[in-house]
């Protein structure tokens, strides 16, 4: 009897603590504990937006951190370009995932995403090429390394098996590979300038650090006369004849004439060369986009089918079990408010399939109760009080009701750890819902259907049952 | 007393005629699967009914951007129709001169709903992926059951026999996806995958929970029959299992499937028969199949025809 009174204080403190955290009060101090909102966080599915999945080329060895510095640069690009609230993130060994919430304009992924951003310089000699032209140059070059490293294999293909076929398709300057005297990381600054004249385009001006321009005076003096190629991404971009010795280690990109620059592409060049070039090249492997009326849709139609299922739910509970399904509901109500509680803390992104799993964890609460009812019927047909039932009853449920959901949560973990390897954050959502829904149910139906029960069912000792518990004499 | 275990070769042969159907269709046109497990694209747009936008319309587009083998599906409400287009993979590029193509010629107000396009190699990974963490679950739940079984006699069988019977049940959501694809034109898409491993996680649950009154009983009626100790705790946890089966779980689902999302829709419906099946195999096929194990009947099966009884 003191023990149902101590549990029933630590259940209620539990549930005052988790009701603080669920609804507004104290913002200012949970702000301030938890250094963010305390605010439901919704999936793409529901909000609208875009994911895409990058991926790193097949064949290489992928350095973890390089894929890391990929998708903090890409972030950065993204805020600097003013596309809001995006989040990149490395999953497995060669993919990123970005999610871009709310986005409907999908050429912006595409210009954030798809210059790898490698500027060179480049010594062409005398060949003058044409803007838009790609080059093979010495840097980071995967067909020198081949040759330099006879023995790592790299696999290469395309190269071997349409060469001796095809020779005439790939040009001569295609064929050439020009040394590179810089590449994007030795600049210190980079600024746009204005039109100097009506049609002349926008320039970037660069500054160099002093490594950089040390390289860069040393080749500007031993090369007067010849050319120095500006390459993003092994293409062209100009070829400035080099007229005079420079050693400010300053310089200046400006399209050459019909592809000047806008403001718009001259200030991705300059976001794009002021938060450094990927260290990796990467590809659009997966995307999705999702309208934001159809998440919301969803979202609405879901919550209303999850409110009516609970209802009648209730009624069957109410009806069916009497006191203890009303004991059930209250058991189920404190699940929720606890399992939402520890959403908002973690925090989890709600999705459709996190909806999913929360829902079969509200099954496997509910079953919980089922079962410890059920077996506190059989106990009272036997002829025990309704005392003795409801701790025997629980005792005989509880061996079934461990074993059942621990599988279920050995079940979930690996099934996260399988969303977790490749980014399939559907698999993932959904079973982190459902092993943290279970561990909660596991919680509510060792102590708090069992305490609840015990304390109101002293009154009812003499009481019609088959009015209070539906049991047939 | 009800004797379930007495009609064990009547059940094992219905869900055979039950699975069957699927398993010839999978045979005749392979698995339904979609653009997750085998790349490729999927578009949804919305155009107001007045736009006239017709699949032929759809798959010239397509051809003129290039990109084969486009398949259109149309659903209609009240005053637009959605166009859910299939075709091999549709890069960013393409996509948005589709769309512009789209609301130049038909509806401005075109709705773009979603667009998917997933590679071969990330969805390759995927099914190999599914497929070992399926296998790895199945292990670990075989070892858990037999070491929580560990204080009655062969507690090692209690594990295939949940492994055993949740291959029903996935046998079942097979079958039911393969028909669902034959008459409503449903995909195996991820979200198929995150109902079937549901229900693989609720079988696993439910047989435990059946088990359990196997386990409790074992040494209390140590000299009856294993039949008829394994019959009578099947009847012993029937209320229970009715209850939490349909009043419950079932009911949550079916309100997901009328009132939920259309995307929620499919994926209930599969719920809905995956998690019955859940129940069904727990009293029908696992209970059963670890009485035929017992009384080894497979050494009867070819003598004296189907009905062997102790």
């Amino acid at each position: 009897m003191n023990r149902r009174i101590i549990n029933l204080l630590i259940i209620i403190s539990i549930v005052m603590l988790v009701i603080l955290i669920d609804f507004p009060f104290l913002n200012e101090f949970k702000s301030e504990l938890f250094k963010r909102e305390l605010i439901p966080i919704l999936g793409l599915d529901l909000r609208g937006g875009m994911q895409v999945i990058l991926q790193a080329p097949e064949g290489y060895n992928i350095d973890p951190d390089s894929l890391q510095v990929a998708a903090k640069i890409l972030e950065n690009r993204s805020n600097a370009l003013g596309v809001s609230e995006v989040v990149f993130q490395v999953t497995g060994e060669r993919y990123i995932v970005g999610e871009f919430p709310g986005l409907k304009n999908t050429e912006e992924v595409i210009k954030v995403i798809k210059q790898t951003g490698l500027l060179e310089l480049v010594d062409v000699g005398t060949d003058f090429i044409q803007p838009d032209t790609v080059i093979q140059t010495d840097y980071q070059n995967p067909k020198i390394e081949d040759e330099e490293l006879p023995k790592l294999s790299t696999p290469n293909p395309q190269k071997n098996e349409t060469q001796p076929f095809n020779p005439t398709t790939t040009s001569p300057e295609k064929e050439k590979i020009y040394h590179t005297v810089l590449t994007g990381t030795a600049i210190k600054a980079v600024a746009i300038e204005p039109p100097t004249q009506p049609g002349a385009g926008y320039s970037i001006r660069f500054t160099l650090t002093d490594e950089g321009a040390k390289i860069f005076s040393d080749f500007t003096r031993d090369n007067i006369g010849k050319m120095l190629a500006i390459v993003l991404d092994k293409k062209v971009i100009s070829s400035p004849v080099i007229r005079a010795h420079i050693d400010s280690g300053e310089g200046v990109i400006t399209g050459q004439y019909p592809n000047v620059f806008t403001y718009e592409e001259a200030n991705n060049l300059r976001v794009t060369l002021y938060y450094g070039s990927l260290p990796v090249s990467l590809e659009i492997a997966e995307s999705r986009l999702i309208g934001p009326t159809l998440g919301q849709i969803s979202l609405q139609k879901s919550l209303m089918a999850g409110v009516i299922g609970l209802i009648i739910v209730s009624l069957f509970m109410i009806i069916y079990y009497r006191v203890p399904g009303f004991v059930a509901i209250i058991s189920i109500a404190i699940f929720g408010l606890i399992t939402f509680a520890i959403f908002l803390i973690i925090p989890v992104t709600l999705t459709l399939p996190g909806i999913a799993g929360l829902m079969l964890s509200i099954g496997s609460a509910l079953d919980a109760n089922i079962l410890q009812f059920e077996r506190f019927k059989e106990e009272i047909r036997r002829g025990r009080t309704l005392i003795q039932a409801v701790d025997l009853g629980w005792k005989r449920a509880w061996t079934s009701i461990r074993d059942s959901n621990l599988a279920t949560i050995i079940t979930s973990i690996i099934l996260f750890w399988f969303g977790s390897t490749f980014g399939a954050t559907i698999v993932k959502g959904f079973a982190l819902t459902l092993a943290l829904g279970v561990a909660v149910s596991l919680f509510t139906a060792l102590f708090v259907t069992r305490t609840i029960l015990g304390l109101i069912i002293k009154p009812l000792e003499k009481s019609n049952r088959s009015f209070w518990f539906g049991i047939s004499e | 007393m009800l004797n379930i275990l007495s009609k064990r070769y009547v059940f094992f042969t219905l869900s055979f005629l039950l699975i069957l159907p699927g398993l010839i269709l999978i045979f005749i046109n392979g698995l339904p699967l979609s653009i997750d497990f085998i790349g490729g694209s999927i578009v949804e747009v919305e155009l107001a009914k007045k736009s006239l936008l017709s699949s032929d319309e759809i798959i010239n587009i397509y051809n003129k951007l290039d990109i084969p083998d486009s398949q259109v599906q149309i659903s209609e409400t009240s005053d637009s129709n959605i166009y859910i287009i299939r075709s091999s993979s549709l890069d960013q590029e393409k996509y948005n001169q589709l769309i512009f193509t789209l609301r130049n010629q038909y509806d401005p107000d075109l709705i773009e709903r979603r667009y998917d396009t997933v590679g071969p190699s990330i969805s390759q990974s995927v099914t190999n992926r599914a497929a070992v963490a399926v296998g790895i679950a199945a292990l670990a739940v075989i070892v858990y059951v037999t070491f929580a079984f560990r204080g009655i006699p062969h507690a090692f069988r209690y594990g295939v026999c949940v492994i055993i019977a949740m291959m029903h049940d996935i046998l079942i959501v097979i079958s039911l996806g393969a028909i669902g694809a034959k008459l409503f034109g449903w995909q195996m898409d991820s979200l198929y995958l995150t109902a079937l491993l549901t229900v693989i996680g609720f079988s696993t649950q439910d047989k435990i929970v059946v088990f359990d009154r196997i386990r409790e009983n074992s040494p209390i009626l140590r000299n009856i029959a294993f039949e008829k100790l394994v019959n009578h705790s099947i009847i012993q946890s029937l209320q229970r299992s009715i209850n939490t089966q349909l009043m419950t779980v079932e009911y949550l689902l079916l309100s997901l499937a009328l009132f939920g999302g259309v995307t929620l829709r499919e994926m209930a419906i599969i719920l809905l028969v995956g998690l019955l099946s859940g129940t069904y195999s727990s009293i029908f096929i696992a209970a059963p199949i670890l009485v035929v194990w017992e009384n080894k009947e497979w050494k009867n099966w070819f003598r004296i025809g189907k009905t062997s009884q102790t």
